[in-house]
Parts: structure tokens; C-alpha cells; sequence
């Protein structure tokens, strides 16, 4: 039952603040997201104690049950879904410019309940469900916001999005039809079998490409540029941090626990410094912060697939390490960058400036984040790149590892970038149409979650070791034959 | 039986990415149902609808025959349908609200949310994107 627990309070929370206004809403909010966070850390360290936990639904025998599983990385991802979504509600307690409906959160919630149950389904079909569940409530954050580009970025997510739900259907029923299974474990036994390995090779292939459309991978990213910068701050946090990491959660564990997929690792490392590449070129060209933020996700599940294309347990390590480093530093850039936004009054580079010496903090946390992105000893950052780009070299991938480096440097102009126009450069005079917020009172709390969120990267970084060691324990049947 | 299916299953899927690529929003929401319905069909093609063997365990064995016909991709077929027909109906009320924006439906201009294509370069602070 404690497997089930953090979906149930997140659905309660979604529930129930549909109901709610002013401070029982908020009172729901934060309340929830706290108890989200304690079942969540309850989770983990039950699976710490007594290995992997499972429960399957109406007691049925398992294999034709549909289970709902934690085992290290997953209970691990579900506390930092947890500690993401406490800070963004932290965030949004005062923050202005949110859409005045009361489908706001109940919507946000339910996109944090679907994450969880994202982590810890361990049935395919299930985990199609819950995938649908997250692009509805994503479409409905979208349109919340009203105006021509709202609808607009929501058409265009949703039907790229559904494209790549299709494909996975039809995967699915594929698979289902040739193995007769539909459980994880079930699946790992009959994926390798090898009669059935010529077939699968193809509803694998399927599989793959239409998690790597929801991951944002190389030729089919356009989804993300198009739709994420239309979101407010906090929502734009909750989906860049967390929507993209769990679809590359997903295909690490399909990849290494549930199907034989040898077969494509080559062309998915290829597929990988192509998009590591293709997302920080595109980040270099914007000047809108989010829009250069969220080509930023694309570089980093580039980094994210090199890890699951290496394919070793070692890789599994890395990729799990630069997945909740990644969770969390995103999540709290896009956080930075809607301050900036609150502090400076746009959110486009050209028309800000001047923030270093009028918002020190900001500034400090800026630096700090954005390090952390670029992988500067001694951030979290550094040793997710370290480990893998060590594992691509172990593994005589040099190209790889090479373009992985490159990127780095390309992250770190990126990055230099928004310091020197925001915040380095004197403010502009103001433009014809620029509109000038005031500096508003009630940031404390948004400056209170970027702390904390900030608080837990920077402990990641010093402190790596525990992190590395729970995540090679638990990825110890991970890339092994069954 | 299993030969149709599959003409069928090819045909819908040609249709659906036929009419997903065209220019009228209304036009790439219908794409969308129809390779929703293909989709759909090959999951059900995966119960085997052609054996004859039905699903139960004859009388003097312990097990199922090899081969059977096999009921739950129809569930999983269900499943599917419902949550494919509650994003569609909210998918023709988006298009229909996309269309009144811009008093039209063509997908190429469709422009509002990316950055202006003014060919400008990147350092006239006087043309910007997306004016708030």
C-alpha cells in the first residue's frame, strides 16, 4: 500500500483543491504537496529496508495482474517529483499572472500524480494510460492561459504529442499480441526469448521512437520550443523539470530491465549527441529566457539518452545521477527565470538588464543553478557529466564523449549569456511596448523555494557519493541477461 | 479474415497521415481520429480474432490451447477508445477556438507563439518576440 500512497495523496490534493478557495486552496496546496514529500521519502526508505516492493491491483496473480512497482531509482525519482512539485507550490502561493480559474490546480496537481504513477507502473499498458493522463493535464494547463498563442502552443503540442501516444499504442498492442504479456517482469522473461526476437526488434523500434518523441529526441522536438514558452513560471518549471526526465526514466528501465535492446544502441547514441548538439545550438539563438531554457531540456536528455545508449550498469548509474540532477536544476532555473521575469518586468534578454547590482540573491542563485547546469566542479552537474563522459571513454565511444564535452562548453556560452544580458549589462531604456512590473512584495516565498531547491543541488554536489552508491545498488540487475 | 484486417488497418493508416499532413486544422484532427481508430484495430488484431480456439479451458486439460483467442486487447481496445474520444472532442473544440483567433484554419500561419520571421538580425533591440 505504501507503493500506492504518494499517487493517492497526489489525486486527493488534485481533488480536492478544485474545491477550495484563497487560503483553505493554499492550506490544500501546501499540505499536500508536505505530505506528498513524507510519503514519498516513507517510500524510499521501505524500498531502502526491504528491496523492491510491488502491489498488484484486485490481488490477482501477477503476471496478469496490473502491478504497480518501487525499487530504488524509481522511489528516488517519485521523492524528487515530490520535492519539485512542494517547491513550485511554494512558489505559486503569491505569485501574479497565474490564470484566475479554478482548474489551475487541480490540473497541476493531477500532472504530479500522473508523474508518480509514471515512476512506479511496472505494466505497459498502465504505463499508457498514465502517459495520456499527463498529456491531458499538460493540454489543460496550456489553454488556461487564454489568448491566440495559448491555443495555438496547445494544437500544436497536442497533436504531435497524440502522434507519438499512437505510436506507442500501437507498440503495445504489438508486443502484447506477440508475447502475451503486458507486465514488466513477465515481459523481461518472453522479450528474450529468441524466437520472438526478430519480431520484437520492430515493436521495440516503435516503442522507442514514440518515447523518444515524448522525450524531446532529435528530429522530433518540435513539439517542446513551441508549447512550453507559453506556460506561467511555475507551471513552465513543473513541466520542463519533470515531463521529459520521466519519459527518459522510462525508456532507461525498458532499455535495461524489460527488452532486448541491443539492437538499436548504436543509432540511439548517434540519435543522442545529435540532440545534445541541435538543443544547445538552438538555445544559443534565442533571446526569450524561456525559450532558451527549454531548448536547454532538449541538449539535456540529450546527455540523458547518451547515458541509456551506453548500456552498461555503470551507465545506469550515470544516467540516474544526471537524471535527479537534471530534475531539480531545470525545475529551478525556470523558477530563477520567472523571478527574473517578476524583478526585471520582461522575460526577452534585449529589454532587461542591471539585475547583478539590484538583485544580488537572484544573482547568486542564478550562478549557482547555471553552474550546476554547465557541470562546474564541484556542482551536481559536474559529477552527472563526469560519470557519463567517463563511461562513453571507458567504453571507447570518443566521438561521443567528445560532442558530450562540446556541449558543455556551448552550455556554459548559453548560460554566460543570460548573465551578461540580464544581469551584467545596465537596464535599456525602455522600449516602445515594454511593460515595467513593479517589484513586487510577495516574492519571499518564491525566493524561499528557489533556496531550498537550490539548498538540495548544492548538497548534491558536494556530497555525491551516497547518491552514487544507492543508485548502484539498485541498479545492480539492470543490463543483465534474466 | 486476418488478410482484410490488415488491407483495413494499412488503408486507415494511409488516410489518417494523409489527412494529418494537410493545411485545415479541422482536416489534421480528423487525421488524428483516423490513425486513432487504425491504432486501435491493431491492438485488436494482437487478440488473435481469427483463431477459433476459444478462451476456455477444455475439460480435460489444465491449461489453455496454444493459440486461443484472446479477450483483454479488446479491454485495452476500450480503454483506448475512451480516452482517444475525450482528447478528440476536446481536440475539435481547440481547433474551433484556434480558427476563431485568427478567422481561419490553415496551419501554416499559425505563427502566434513562434518567434517573428522578420529576417531581422539578432542585435536590433527594435524588433523583438513575442511582445508580452
Amino acid at each position: 500500500m505504501s507503493v500506492l500512497s504518494p499517487f493517492l495523496i497526489a489525486l486527493l490534493t488534485a481533488l480536492l483543491s478544485g474545491f477550495a478557495r484563497g487560503r483553505a486552496l493554499l492550506a490544500i496546496n501546501l499540505g499536500g504537496g508536505v505530505a506528498l514529500l513524507l510519503s514519498a521519502l516513507g517510500l524510499l526508505r521501505e524500498v531502502n529496508a526491504a528491496g523492491r516492493l510491488s502491489v498488484a491491483l484486485g490481488n490477482w496473480p501477477l503476471p496478469y495482474a496490473i502491478e504497480f512497482a518501487a525499487d530504488g531509482l524509481s522511489a528516488a525519482l517519485v521523492v524528487l517529483i515530490a520535492l519539485v512539485a512542494l517547491a513550485v507550490t511554494l512558489y505559486q502561493s503569491n505569485w501574479r499572472e497565474l490564470p484566475a480559474s479554478r482548474g489551475l490546480y487541480p490540473l497541476q496537481h493531477a500532472m504530479v500524480a500522473a508523474s508518480v504513477a509514471v515512476c512506479l507502473a511496472a505494466d505497459l499498458f498502465n504505463l499508457y494510460v498514465w502517459f495520456e493522463l499527463l498529456l491531458m493535464s499538460l493540454l489543460g494547463l496550456l489553454v488556461l492561459g487564454g489568448k491566440a498563442r495559448h491555443h495555438e502552443a496547445a494544437f500544436k503540442y497536442f497533436v504531435l504529442s497524440m502522434l507519438g501516444t499512437l505510436l506507442m499504442l500501437a507498440a503495445v498492442g504489438l508486443i502484447h499480441g506477440a508475447t502475451g504479456h503486458l507486465n514488466f517482469s513477465a515481459l523481461r522473461i518472453a522479450a528474450h526469448d529468441p524466437a520472438l526476437s526478430e519480431a520484437l526488434r520492430v515493436y521495440v523500434g516503435l516503442l522507442f521512437a514514440a518515447f523518444l518523441l515524448k522525450a524531446g529526441a532529435f528530429p522530433l522536438f518540435a513539439w517542446l520550443p513551441a508549447a512550453y514558452h507559453t506556460l506561467p513560471a511555475p507551471q513552465l518549471a513543473l513541466a520542463g523539470g519533470l515531463l521529459t526526465k520521466i519519459t527518459v526514466y522510462v525508456l532507461l528501465r525498458l532499455s535495461g530491465q524489460v527488452f532486448d535492446a541491443a539492437f538499436l544502441l548504436d543509432a540511439l547514441g548517434w540519435l543522442a549527441v545529435i540532440t545534445m548538439l541541435s538543443g544547445v545550438l538552438g538555445a544559443a539563438y534565442h533571446w526569450d529566457l524561456r525559450r532558451i531554457l527549454a531548448f536547454h531540456i532538449i541538449s539535456q536528455i540529450g546527455y540523458l539518452l547518451l547515458g541509456v545508449a551506453l548500456a552498461s550498469q555503470a551507465a545506469t548509474v550515470a544516467t540516474g545521477f544526471f537524471l535527479f540532477h537534471n530534475l531539480l536544476v531545470k525545475a529551478n532555473l525556470f523558477l530563477i527565470a520567472g523571478l527574473m521575469w517578476a524583478q526585471a518586468g520582461h522575460y526577452d534578454l534585449r529589454r532587461i538588464g542591471g539585475l547583478y547590482p539590484a538583485q544580488v540573491l537572484l544573482a547568486l542563485l542564478f550562478l549557482l543553478n547555471a553552474f550546476a547546469l554547465v557541470g562546474v566542479p564541484p556542482s551536481s552537474g559536474f559529477w552527472g557529466k563526469y560519470l557519463l563522459i567517463a563511461e562513453s571513454f571507458r567504453q571507447e565511444r570518443f566521438v561521443w564523449g567528445g560532442i558530450a564535452l562540446a556541449t558543455g562548453v556551448l552550455t556554459l556560452y548559453s548560460m554566460i549569456k543570460i548573465w551578461l544580458e540580464g544581469f551584467w549589462k545596465p537596464l535599456p531604456a525602455l522600449a516602445e511596448g515594454s511593460r515595467r512590473t513593479p517589484v513586487a512584495s510577495g516574492l519571499k516565498s518564491a525566493y524561499a523555494a528557489v533556496i531550498a531547491l537550490s539548498l538540495v543541488i548544492v548538497w548534491m554536489g558536494v556530497y555525491p557519493e551516497p547518491l552514487i552508491a544507492f543508485l548502484s545498488t539498485h541498479s545492480a540487475d539492470f543490463w543483465s541477461m534474466p | 479474415m486476418s488478410l482484410i484486417l490488415m488491407l483495413a488497418i494499412s488503408l486507415t493508416v494511409s488516410a489518417g497521415v494523409w489527412l494529418l499532413l494537410s493545411r485545415d486544422l479541422f482536416r489534421v484532427v480528423l487525421g488524428l481520429a483516423v490513425l486513432g481508430g487504425a491504432v486501435n484495430l491493431i491492438v485488436f488484431m494482437s487478440g488473435r480474432p481469427s483463431s477459433l480456439i476459444p478462451p476456455v479451458i477444455p475439460t480435460d486439460a489444465d491449461a489453455l490451447v496454444a493459440g486461443f483467442a484472446n479477450p483483454l486487447p479488446q479491454a485495452l481496445v476500450l480503454t483506448a477508445i475512451v480516452i482517444g474520444f475525450a482528447l478528440l472532442c476536446f481536440a475539435l473544440v481547440l481547433a474551433a477556438r484556434v480558427s476563431r483567433d485568427h478567422a481561419h484554419s490553415d496551419v501554416k500561419q499559425q505563427q502566434a507563439a513562434e518567434p517573428q520571421q522578420s529576417g531581422e538580425t539578432l542585435y536590433k533591440p527594435a524588433v523583438l518576440e513575442d511582445v508580452q
